[in-house]
Formats: C-alpha cells, structure tokens, sequence
C-alpha cells in the first residue's frame, strides 16, 4: 500500500512568494489522489506543534503533491516557515472539508484578498476548466504582497488587482471593484470570495442587494478538522454549523460574520505570548 | 476459611491539595504486598460470580490466587488471556457496575467486594516494571489482510486479536496519536499516557501496522479499502459533540468537552506554551453535564488554575452516570456541584467573552424511560452565574463521517453502525463494527468487548470465506 511507504509529508520545493508568504510543494500522494478544490488539510510540523488548517493552493496528481501557500502570522506559521526543502512534516492530514460546487454558471467572479487568493486559486481553474466566463479581482495591502498574480492570468478571462495603498493596480478594496463590475452590465451568476473574514463580510454585502450568490470560505480556528470537537463552529441562517465539516464554503449572506470574527480573536492572548517566547528563545539561540 | 478482612486494602493516592496543582495521576497503585493482602480477601469462588460480572470474561479468582501465590508471572499470563489492556481496564473499567458488583464478599454484611479493578492495574503495572513485555510468537501468516479504522480500544482489540491468529492488520487512526478517547478524552491525572502508549505498543508488537493522521472516508474510503483489504472493522467511536442549542451557545470560553478535553490532553494544552495549543484558563469554570466526561472537565479545570470549578447538573447527584470513585475524587478536591440547574442562556460581554450563565432550578419528578427521574423545570426560578469559561459535557453520538460515506449500510436512529451484536457484522457484506459507533457512548471494556466478538467473526469469515 502507498501509505505504508515512507517518502510522505517530505517538503520537495519551498518558495518564499512574497514577505511572510511561503508555498511548501510536499509529497503526499493519498491526499494529492483525492484532494479537490475547496478542501484543506492539517498539519502539525513537529511533536509539540498545534494542528495547523490550511487550504489547498494547488495538487499534482501525476507527481503526488499538493502545495500549500500560508502567510506567517504567529509562531506556529513563523515555525513552520523554518522548514526547508527535504524536510519532513510530522503529520499531514486530508483532504478534509466539502468540495467546492463547481458547475458551468456563467459568469463568475473570483475574488481574493491577501493570502486568501491561494486557496482561491484551484476554484478558479476548475471554474474555467468547466467553460465559465471567469473575471478574478485580487487584492492585497500593498504591491509586494501580492501573489500568484501571474498564475491567474492564465485562468481567467478579465483580471482586476486593488492594493489598498495604490502600490498597484487600482488603489482601493476588492469590494470597491466589484461594485464597479456589477455597475457595468456584466450578468454576474455568481461570486467566490475568499479572504480575511471582513473582506469576505463586505462582498457579500455589496452583492446582497442584487442577490448574486457569494460562496465564502470560512477560516475559524480549529482543532481536530474532522468534526470531533466544535471548535469551528459558525452560524450560517442562524445555525450553528462545524466549518471543517459542513463547510468551509457557506453560504456568504448567510453567514454571522461578526461571530467568526470574534471567535478568531479567541487565543489572541495566547498566540502573543507564544511568540514573544518563540521569538524570545530564537534570540537565546 | 477465615472471614475476610471487611474492607479493601487501602490504595494510597496523592492528597488532594497536592494533586490539583499537578496531572500525575492520582492513585499510587499497590506495592506487592498491599497487592497480595488484599488477594488474600478472595474466597476462590466455585460459581464466579465475578467472572459472569466481567463483559470479557477474565479469570479473575484465577488471577487473584495466583496474586496471592506471589506468583505475579502467572497472574499477568491468565489476565492477558482475556483483556489485552489490563493497565486501562483496571484504571478506568466501573468495577463497581461490574465484577465486584457481583463479588460475594461484598455480599457480607458492612464488607467491601474484593478490589478486582486495583489487582487488574497492579498486575498489568507489574508486568511493565520488569521491563519485558513477553509477547506471543508470531503465527505463520494467513495471508490475510484486515483494515481496522479507529485506534480506540475497539479497533485496538481487534487488531490485536487478528494479528494473534496470524493476519495481516493495519490500523488507520484519523488523529495524529493512536489510542482513541483514551488519548484525547480521559485526562492524564486518571489515565496516564505512557500507560496507552505502552499498551498500543503491545499491539503493534503483535504484527499490527498503525497509519495515523489517516481519515478514512476522505483519505480512502471504507469501500476503497475493501479493494485491497479482505474485511473491515470499523471503530470509529462516539466523536461528534452535542450542544445544547440554547442562545449563546457560541460565545467565546465555551468549549463542547471534546475540545477542552482535546486541546488539554492529546495536545498537552496544560503545557503551553511549550506546546503550541492554547487553552482559555478560567477562573471561573461552569461544567454541564453528569457523566465521566463532566467530572473529568471538572478536574481538569481545576488543575488549570480555576478557582471555581462547578458542575451544573440537571437531575440529583444520585441519577449522575459518573462513577462514584471519580465522583468522590472530584469532591475532595474542591469541585462544585450545583444539582438540578438546567442552563437556558448565556451572556456575553462587548468582545463576545461568555460572562454570566443563566440556569432554571428544577425538581424530579416520575422515572423516565432510562429508569432515572425525570428533570422539571421550575417556573420563574431562573438566576444567573457568572463565569468565564464554561463546558458542554451533555453527551455525544458516533461519528458520522464513515456512516454516511457507505452506500447501503444500515445506520440507526443516532447514526450509529447497525451490527449483529453476536457477530458485530454489519449489513454490509465484510465490513465489521463494534465500540462506540455501535453502541453509542458507552465504556472502554464493552469497546474491547464488542471488539472480541467481531475478532472472532472476522477470523471465522477469513477461514471459511462465509459471510
Ligand atoms: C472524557 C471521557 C471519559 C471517559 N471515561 C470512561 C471511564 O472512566 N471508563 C470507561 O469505561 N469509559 C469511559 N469513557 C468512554 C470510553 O472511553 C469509550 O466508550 C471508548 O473509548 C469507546 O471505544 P471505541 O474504540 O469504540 O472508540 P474511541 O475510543 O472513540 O476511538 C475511536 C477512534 O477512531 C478514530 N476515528 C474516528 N473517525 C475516523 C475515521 N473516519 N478514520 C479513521 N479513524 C477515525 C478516532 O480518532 C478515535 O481514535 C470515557 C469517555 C470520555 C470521552
Ligand atoms: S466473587 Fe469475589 S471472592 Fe468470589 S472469586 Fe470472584 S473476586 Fe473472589
Ligand atoms: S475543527 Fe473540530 S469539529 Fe471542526
């Protein structure tokens, strides 16, 4: 059985895409076999590590690998971005979550913002791959943080970038470019959006009046990722729904936003104080 | 025969002013001699009662007189006869519901019944002190394959058992550490997990493969494994948390016990941050429930530092399904009960922090279908109490990932695995199952129970190729 050899979680090509944003190529072939896009994996890279949740960016099914792209923002990524190409992941695990519903609509738009357009990557070709109109709108803080703007240009049909400090492309918000969109006469069948969760909550509301249909993916903080513990929980039409297993896509106008951001903030406390150490015993090194 | 001595031999356990500042486990265990005294109290019953009372049908007065004999080898040999885990079982089995249930000599007017459950962990702890674990010699294999998803003690104990008769087994584990509820659920201070470790090496010394972080029904699916695989056992357990669905359920510092439990054991939570995962550490913990999962979420909050550490529980201390030892241990402690309150709501702070929690006040009223009396509200008694954290700890139900990824098999009324509970088939043609995803929430020893008896199907099937 191919599980049972051991040349898996091995890291085969890393990049550093932008500052802080990092892609891991890593050989995986029974996840790389199954994935599909709109799932995630976890990974714990080390014995005393946490389960880290990540969305798949890209998977070669020929080669075995999956890549993954995460932005370092506390220790656990920060620690994580110390890995190097031949490097062993302690434990990779997947695909977990609900695929993404991939049809042909009609006109579509994708929209990223931030390291939120990795994810947002395989959704997109295989919205293009099934013959929809695809018009991607990337955003992020500033030029340098921009990623994978090349890669989508080859997968869609009209592509918009927005950099909130007009480093590049139009300055302004992903949403602002929407509303300019949904202005002009495109007949827009539906929205993706995947992005910081206010970024997500802002799409779905300029979208909401015209009720075109915005699938968001939520990143709530989680333990397990398979349904075990309810740490993920979200409240979509006033439900309380498990992220890792009855999303992450929801429904975007239904989705409480103001919950998931609150419940994003959980171990805020938590995750200073471990990087000060983190950082603190880097020093003492 | 002289009378036995009325009580149990004391088994000395850290004092509790002590212990809540720690997880070491809090009972010491006998010494030999404590051990063979109270081996002494066993009157070698011809009947065995005890035996009838026990669902994997240990030798236990064989065990015990060979206890007595100071012949500690043999013990172990006949206990593993029966019970590939005797270090869990005598840790965590209710011996009380169980074989000393049943004990004659706690039929004896003012006596206690003979401390089984405390031999069972002696000779099973024993046996790991001299170092060699004597292991079976390796059958010619069969040439059979077997695929075992779960590593809790279901999944354990067939594997164990199938790789005994020579078949080639391995186990798939979702979680990144073997061991099921016993290594994310039962704390350390109750259930040590060098202790789980040690009895999953066991397993894997047999001949059983372990894969873990491996899910089945989305890494491979159950039918996909049947492809390389000549049957299947299925012991995924009762994984999937219940709410309680009342306003505020989602507020910030309020866990299911599931991830409490989780994030504090399996990701050593209590060690942060030299271990990664967080946990919030309340000074002020609402527990909810009446189970061991409760009192084990109680205890453990009180070792992260809570002040108050209150268990919220909607019947009378005598309807609660917890065990009376841990019961009692979570007492002498300094947890809190707060009987017959029923939580209605919980309330929040600015940044969506839980701050206070209102319960109504209730009385018993006529036995219900479970025989226990049934809770009732009283009108117009609501209050509030303030907390900080709290834990829903009300129940869970079996898994429902692999139950609905199966085409065709047979799922009751909580999603749980329909099996012929002489054979643990399912409707499924070569796919077993057995434990928790079964039964629904119920004990480590009916898990390794119900994993015997599929053992024994399985092995039959593979012989005779007969479903
Ligand atoms: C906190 C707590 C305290 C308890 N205390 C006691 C006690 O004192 N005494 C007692 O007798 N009982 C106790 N119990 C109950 C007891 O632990 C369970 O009844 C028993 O563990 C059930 O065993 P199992 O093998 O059926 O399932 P589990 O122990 O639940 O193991 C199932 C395993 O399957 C894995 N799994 C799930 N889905 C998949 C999948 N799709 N693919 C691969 N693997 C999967 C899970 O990760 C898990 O490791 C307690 C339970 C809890 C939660
Ligand atoms: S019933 Fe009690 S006294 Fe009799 S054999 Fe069993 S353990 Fe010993
Ligand atoms: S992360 Fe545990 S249930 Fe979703």
């Amino acid at each position: 059985m191919e599980i049972l050899k051991k040349e898996s979680n091995k890291i085969i090509r890393k990049e550093e895409l932008a500052p802080l944003n990092k892609l891991f190529e890593i050989k995986q072939p029974n996840i790389a076999r199954k994935a599909v896009p709109g799932q995630f994996i976890v990974i714990i890279h080390s014995e005393n590590g946490e389960r880290i949740p990540l969305t798949i960016a890209d998977t070669n099914k020929v080669k075995g690998t999956i890549t993954i792209i995460f932005q370092e923002v506390g220790k656990s990524t920060m620690q994580l971005g110390t890995f190097k190409e031949g490097d062993r992941l302690q434990d990779v695990v997947g695909p977990l979550g609900k695929p993404t519903e991939i049809e042909h609509y009609g006109t579509v738009v994708c929209i990223g913002g931030g390291v939120g357009i990795a994810p947002l990557y395989p959704i997109t070709k295989a919205l293009k791959e099934e013959g929809n109109k695809v018009i991607g709108i990337l955003g992020a803080r500033t030029k340098e943080l921009l990623i994978l703007e090349k890669e989508f240009e080859e997968i869609t049909d009209e592509l918009y970038i927005t950099t909130d400090d007009g480093s590049y492309g139009r300055k302004g918000f992903v949403s602002d470019e929407l509303s300019r969109l949904i202005g002009e006469d495109y007949k827009i069948a539906r929205v993706w959006a995947i992005g910081p969760a206010i970024m997500m909550k802002v799409v779905s509301e300029v979208t909401r009046p015209q009720n075109i249909k915005t699938i968001v993916s939520l990143n709530p903080i989680m333990v397990d990722g398979t349904g075990m513990c309810g740490c993920c929980r979200v409240e979509v039409g006033g439900e309380t729904k498990f992220a890792c297993v009855d999303g992450p896509e929801f429904d975007g106008h239904l989705v409480d936003f103001d919950l998931l951001m609150k419940r994003q903030a959980m171990y805020k406390r938590e995750e200073k104080l471990a990087l000060e150490s983190y950082i603190q015993s880097k020093r003492g090194k | 025969m002289p009378r036995p001595a009325p009580k149990k031999v004391i088994m000395r356990e850290q004092p509790p002013k002590e212990r809540i500042k720690n997880f070491n486990e809090v009972p010491y265990g006998y010494s030999p001699e404590e051990a063979i005294e109270e081996a002494k109290r066993c009157l070698g019953c011809k009947k065995r009662p005890c035996v009838e009372g026990c669902p994997v049908e240990i030798d236990i007065p064989g065990f015990i007189k060979a206890i007595a004999e100071g012949d500690f080898r043999k013990a172990i040999k006949i206990m593993k006869g029966n019970n590939a885990l005797p270090a869990i079982c005598g840790r965590v089995c209710p011996q009380e519901e169980q074989c000393e249930k049943c004990c004659i000599v706690g039929k004896i007017k003012n006596s206690e019944p003979v401390a089984i459950g405390r031999l069972e962990r002696f000779i099973a702890d024993w046996e790991a002190e001299q170092g060699k674990l004597e292991i079976p010699p390796r059958p010619t294999p069969t040439g059979k394959k077997v695929a075992v998803v779960g590593a809790g003690p279901a999944g354990l104990t067939v594997a164990g058992d199938l790789a005994k008769l020579g078949h080639e087994v391995v186990i798939f584990e979702a979680l990144h550490k073997p061991g099921g509820v016993l290594m994310y659920g039962i704390p350390e201070f109750r259930l040590p997990k060098k202790i789980v470790e040690r009895e999953v090496n066991y397993i894997r010394k047999l001949g059983a493969k372990l894969v873990t972080s491996f899910v089945v029904g989305r890494t491979e699916t159950v039918e996909e494994l049947l492809g390389e695989f000549d049957a299947v056992f299925v012991g995924t357990g009762a994984g999937l948390p219940w709410f309680m669905n009342i306003p505020g359920e989602n507020y910030n510092g309020i866990y299911s016990a599931n991830e409490y439990l989780t994030r504090s054991n399996l990701m050593r939570a209590y060690l942060f941050p030299k271990y990664d995962t967080p946990i919030i550490k309340g000074k002020r913990v609402a527990v909810i429930g009446g189970g061991n999962v409760t009192i084990d979420s109680a205890r453990t909050a009180l070792r992260l530092g809570a002040e108050h550490s209150m268990v919220i529980y909607r019947r009378s201390k005598k309807e609660m399904p917890a065990r009376n030892e841990e019961i009692a241990h979570a007492e002498d402690e300094g947890v809190e009960f707060h009987l017959l309150n029923l939580p209605v709501r919980y309330y929040a702070d600015e940044n969506g922090w839980v701050k206070e929690m209102e319960c109504i006040k209730m009385r018993l009223g006529e036995p219900d279908a479970s025989g226990r009396r049934r809770p009732i509200p009283i009108e117009g008694s609501n209050f509030k109490i303030p907390v900080d954290a709290v834990v829903v700890a009300i129940g869970q139900s079996p898994n429902p990932l692999i139950p609905q990824s199966i085409k065709g098999l047979e799922v009751g009324r909580h999603g749980n695995i329909i099996v012929d509970p002489a054979t643990g088939k399912s409707s499924y043609i070569r796919v077993w199952a057995g434990g928790d995803i079964a039964t629904g929430a119920a004990t480590v020893i009916l898990a390794m129970g119900a994993g015997r008896v599929a053992a024994r199907s399985i092995d039959e099937y593979l012989r005779t190729g007969k479903w």
